[in-house]
């Protein structure tokens, strides 16, 4: 029991390691600020959180220990990290950093024109 | 919905002191009782009988797990392979839902979907403008939402 248990939890972290690490190769990898954020807010997001659900694993099955702060912790990370993805994204689209060039559509772009248009009218 | 919660934890107190035995085991079945009677009384309330409401909510919660593996499975492949070939872009999406709390909801779903990210809300609530990694399958994205997450939000707040 102990020994299957244990193979959970390491599965449970390693893939959470790995996700971190291909999440922070993309940041390296993808050309502009959007798409960088795309692969920090979700790969970093499922990445912490399987890490954190195998600590919480190995303490309760192998040592016996509810640790009910490890799952808290999951759960505001759940929470906090796609709002924090769209507050980054807010604040760059905001202070005008440019898409990449083979971006094809900008729908937002559009409707700021037009209303500073109106202003100008 | 809440007046029924309520008045299901009011009537395992109730059991509690009937038995006089005040334990965690007492309760449930307190809880159990009570949750039959309000599902026979259900025609009184003014809502719907809340225990569908609770459901409504563990499949939201399914769906957000759910789509966030996925979303790290299409992610994982985007980076991974060796020519950037996707188109990103940004298109709006205009939502049916009212209350702030569902848009914040949606929001957050439609984040944690793959390859799409909010980035912004326009100031009437009305338009989500949405950034994609692959514009090409931005009307999928928006059958998609528009047919899963709407209406499993829709479902909660009914």
């Amino acid at each position: 029991m102990i020994e299957i248990s244990k193979f959970i939890i390491g599965a449970f972290i390693l893939l959470g390691a790995l996700l971190c690490l291909i999440a922070s190769i993309g940041v390296l990898r993808l050309p502009d600020v959007y798409t960088r954020n795309h692969a920090a807010s979700k790969g970093a997001t499922l990445g912490v959180m399987s890490l954190l659900l195998g600590v919480f694993l190995y303490f309760f099955l192998v040592q016996g220990h509810f640790n009910s702060r490890v799952l808290l912790g999951i759960v505001f990370v759940f929470i906090t990290s796609p709002v924090a993805g769209h507050l980054i994204m807010r604040a760059a689209f905001n202070t005008n950093v440019p898409l990449w060039e083979n971006s094809v559509q900008n729908d937002l772009q559009k409707k700021k024109d037009e209303e500073m248009n109106q202003h100008d009218s | 919905m809440a007046f029924q919660v309520l008045l299901n934890f009011f009537i395992a107190f109730m059991w509690m002191f009937l038995q006089n035995t005040y334990t965690l085991g007492t309760f449930a079945v307190g809880f159990f009782f009570g949750l039959l009677m309000i599902f026979g009384m259900r025609r009184f309330f003014s809502s719907r009988f809340y225990f569908l409401n609770v459901l409504a909510v563990l499949t939201l919660l399914m769906i957000f797990i759910k789509e966030l593996i996925k979303a790290n499975l299409s992610v994982l492949q985007i980076i991974l392979t060796p020519k950037m070939k996707m188109t990103p872009g940004i298109f709006a999406y205009q939502t049916e839902l009212k209350k702030d709390w569902e848009i914040t909801v949606l929001s957050n779903l439609i984040t944690l979907t793959p390859g799409t990210l909010v980035v912004e809300v326009s100031a009437d609530n009305q338009t989500l403008y949405i950034h994609a990694m692959d514009i090409g399958s931005a009307e999928e994205a928006k059958k998609d939402i528009r047919d899963s997450f709407e209406k499993a939000i829709k479902e909660v707040s009914r």
